[in-house]
């Protein structure tokens, strides 16, 4: 499988990445390298082969449903790259 | 080795430093010191990105008090580096990315923390791949790292001057993506360093080093409080000059944290009781899948010479195969930028690191993050948005994690025959040039991994120890793969290898 200009700039946008017309073809370039790469994979039969979705087989552990942290917006907004009392600030999100 | 009043005490292995400063050969301020000004003398190398000397001093002084007192931890006393994907309170944790901009968190990753429990020394933060996402340190948005075994034939003259500029062009990489780590320990600059691994990150660059770099099982150390990659794959370890002082320092690095699902609730073991360990009569095999096309004919001589050592010792050889192994690198690269893509989508200049505005919240967005990762990181983002988005995630991800259940299994029916740890080469060559690889087609250097990401994607322990060097003089590794949570028996056989090759030092040019 590879991938034509139109889906790089489809995917760019998917993740939320600006990508300047120039840079497409060079990106297209790449994307289709690995692609390449892993066309491979097709080789293998897979039938009935479950996926793997845990590393270690162990039931994954939950902690009880109580509040166990918070009420510490100094800490969080520390960083924060603009911020108005105990808020994060965005452009506007609702015209 | 015992200190004199003459020994350069940065030259000491850390089980060293440690038995020396519980004999009070000198303290850890004086130590800490000599430290420091390795790191000030070594800048050129551009290991460090944050240097904390306060910080060491202080923490340093207190070891000092505990250990006149005959208190203290396990590695009181004993100065570190720590990769910048550890967050580490109050000290800048960037993961070497331009769009985490000057983050400095609140909180302390639990493998951190916990060897500040024990009594470790702080030194700084240690340069590495951006998002670990690299076999050379050359995405580093802060440069790349200089490997302090210099270019064959080079004079100590032509290395400091490649080393003073910014590109440090024809010195040789470290490896990545703990290129920082491994190349700290290798030229004295810590006792030792954190590292992490999600295809080969810690493994790589301790071969191209010729320090001891061990990727515990998955669920051995916790992952709360390092940055993030892909989840599934990444764990942290340690990179030291010798196997025993990694054994010492998993211990402290390693157990159950319930801040992290993943962490298995297991005991640690006494890993350094492991080291010297008789492996008589224990089974090891060897993959014929591991001898590829385009590898050095060196690594095959090492290869043998390793298998050598280690029926010396009394192992039993036994031939084996893994029949799924070369696909686990392609299965990789699906597998970790599809959980790269997700995981990076925090990164959107909202609540913390650098913000590029925009008309709007999607401008912001876009600009932010094309504007604060490099390119090898947009690239994966890029990739994991593909292969998870609607139409391929069956023919792509559901796929490659049907084949990673296949890479394990071959390793289960390896370990059910009665092999007790897996022998192969670390790399399929040795270090390379800076510059050399990363402008070629990305996967000439995902090539790099082509030993260690197999152990990955099994979620199993592998260790690789400096081995010999290539016919240039510089140095080769071997890997040992281990069953789950057996690390004791992968710290034994390692020592064997260690015995029989001794060991491998840069000598000073910088």
């Amino acid at each position: 499988m590879s991938v034509d200009q139109a889906t790089v700039r489809r995917i760019a946008r998917l993740a939320r990445i600006a990508v300047d017309d120039a840079a497409v073809p060079h990106l297209q370039g790449e994307i289709n390298a690995i692609l390449g790469f892993v066309e491979q994979l097709n080789e293998v039969d897979v039938s009935g082969v479950p996926p793997m979705t845990s590393v270690t087989p162990m039931r994954m552990k939950k902690r009880a449903d109580i509040v166990n942290d918070g009420g510490d917006a100094a800490r969080i907004l520390a960083n924060a790259p603009a911020r108005e009392d105990d808020f994060f600030v965005v452009p506007k999100v609702v015209e | 080795m015992t200190a004199s009043p003459s020994t350069d005490l940065t030259t000491l292995g850390l089980s060293e430093a440690r038995d020396e400063l519980r004999k009070k050969s000198f303290s850890s301020v004086e130590i800490t010191k000599a430290f420091l000004a390795n790191m000030e003398a070594a800048r050129s190398l551009n290991a460090y990105v944050v240097e904390t000397p306060d910080k060491a001093l202080r923490m340093a002084a207190m070891s000092d008090e505990k250990l006149s007192r005959g208190e203290g931890g396990p590695l009181e006393g004993l100065p570190l580096g720590i990769k910048d994907l550890f967050a580490t309170d109050g000290v800048r944790t960037t993961a070497c990315s331009k769009i985490l901009g000057d983050f400095t968190p609140n909180y302390e990753s639990t493998v951190s923390s916990q060897l500040w429990r024990d009594g470790a020394v702080m030194l700084g933060k240690l340069n590495c791949d951006e998002f670990a996402m690299g076999s050379s340190n050359e995405t580093s948005a802060f440069g790349p790292v200089v490997n302090p075994w210099m270019p064959p034939n080079w004079t100590a003259e032509r290395a400091k001057a490649a080393a003073a500029g910014t590109d440090k062009g024809g010195l040789l990489v470290p490896g990545g993506s703990s290129g920082g780590s491994a190349a700290a320990v290798a030229a004295n600059l810590c006792l030792a360093a954190t590292a992490t691994d999600t295809g080969g990150s810690i493994r790589q660059p301790a071969a191209f080093t010729g320090t001891v770099g061990i990727k515990p099982t998955y669920g051995r150390c916790s992952r709360w409080g390092v940055v993030a990659f892909a989840s599934s794959l990444d764990q942290a370890g340690p990179i030291t000059k010798t196997v025993r002082d990694a054994a010492i320092f998993l211990k402290s690095m390693a157990g159950h944290d319930p801040k992290d699902t993943t962490s298995v609730d297991l005991p640690v073991p006494d890993f350094e009781a492991a080291v010297g360990r008789s492996i008589k009569g224990r089974r090891i095999g060897i993959p014929r899948e591991y001898r590829v096309d385009g590898m050095s004919p060196e690594i095959e001589t090492l290869w043998q010479r390793g298998i050598a050592m280690l029926k010396e010792a009394g192992a039993e050889i036994v031939d084996i195969s893994l029949p799924h192994t070369k696909y686990a690198l392609p299965a990789y690269y699906i597998v970790a930028p599809a959980e790269a893509s997700s995981n990076l989508a925090r990164y959107d200049g909202v609540r913390y690191g650098l913000r590029v505005p925009g008309r709007d919240v999607i401008e912001q967005y876009e600009m932010t993050r094309a504007a604060g990762f490099g390119k090898e990181v947009q690239r994966r983002i890029m990739i994991g948005t593909y292969v998870l988005s609607a139409g391929y995630y069956d023919a792509y991800y559901v796929r490659a994690q049907r084949i990673r259940t296949l890479i394990k299994q071959d390793f289960e029916l390896a370990y059910a025959d009665g092999i007790d740890a897996i022998l192969t080469p670390a790399t399929p060559t040795a270090a390379f040039g800076i510059g050399e690889k990363s402008a070629a087609d990305p996967i000439e250097m995902y090539l790099n991994d082509i030993f260690t990401v197999t152990v990955n994607m099994a979620g199993l322990p592998g260790v690789v120890v400096p081995a010999g060097l290539d016919d240039r003089g510089l140095p080769l590794g071997l890997q040992l793969i281990g069953r789950p949570f057996d690390e004791e028996t992968l710290f034994s056989v390692a020592q064997v290898i260690e015995d029989g090759s001794g060991h491998f030092r840069a000598s000073r040019w910088w």
